[in-house]
């Protein structure tokens, strides 16, 4: 299984590239079963979305 | 003729169009430049405006299209700084000997309500601010002004994995700055 160090980085390249088959697999069970994973993915979620709406209102 | 209020209203908004030109071109005269084009523009297009969406909103959208003409402009002259390879800045003491995380992420609630909660625009234009210049540039052009990956490393000349790289490290510097900033300072 992929540790978190290599999790959070596909985590974030998810964002800017198509990932592989295998690495994106590999990517959602590790996420299943680390909820520190989960809420990585949650704030870089958060921060797509907020940049998105830049400059706010 | 302009009619007088959209033009008065236009110009409320011009600060805001200003800050927002900055911090994706870091060069006062530039952002003025396109601010103005934009300002003309709108006024020009005023039919355009129907008024369903918020003025704002639509002078932004003018705004990111001079942007963009501005940055692709640059970079045909060759004017754009070439991103260098930056130095092994390290987000490895994030995670210990194992890979796991030293500090697990926390939890920065809804979306949906946190972007609504005063003041925090104002600190994530801080953080973009914080951002090294070229960093800056590469990430506004991917998230702000929305172009595909590809297209940013090919107008910058970059190769793919260089382009994911130094977005990989704006998003992990804009995640601890609103983390230091806004999350922890509430």
């Amino acid at each position: 299984m992929k540790s978190c160090r290599e999790v959070h980085r596909l985590v974030i390249e998810a964002q800017d590239r198509k990932l592989g088959f295998a690495e994106r697999l590999s990517m959602r069970v590790h996420l299943i079963l680390c909820a520190a994973c989960r809420r990585f993915d949650a704030q870089m979620d958060l921060l797509r979305q907020a940049i998105r709406r830049f400059p706010g209102d | 003729m302009p009619s007088p209020d959209l033009q008065e209203s236009l110009e409320k908004i011009r600060p805001t169009l200003l800050r927002f030109a900055m911090l994706q071109l870091r060069n006062e005269a530039a952002a003025e430049d396109v601010v103005q084009e934009t300002l003309l523009a709108a006024l020009e297009g005023k039919s355009a405006f129907s008024g369903r969406s918020q003025l704002k909103t639509w002078a932004v959208s003018i705004l990111r299209n001079k942007i963009v003409d501005h940055l692709r402009r640059g970079s045909r002259e060759g004017t754009l700084p070439i991103v260098d390879e930056q130095g092994d800045e390290d987000f490895d003491a994030l995670f210990d000997g194992t890979g796991h995380w030293q500090e697990a992420p926390g939890d920065w609630g809804d979306p949906a309500v946190v972007l609504e909660q005063r003041g925090f625009y104002e600190v994530l234009e801080l953080c973009m601010k914080a951002l090294p210049e070229q960093v800056a540039r590469v990430f506004t052009m991917r998230e702000v002004l929305g172009f595909e990956t590809e297209e940013i490393c090919k107008e910058l000349k970059l190769s793919s994995s260089n382009c994911w790289v130094v977005l990989y490290r704006a998003r992990m510097r804009l995640r601890e700055c609103l983390q230091l900033r806004w999350f922890d300072a509430r």
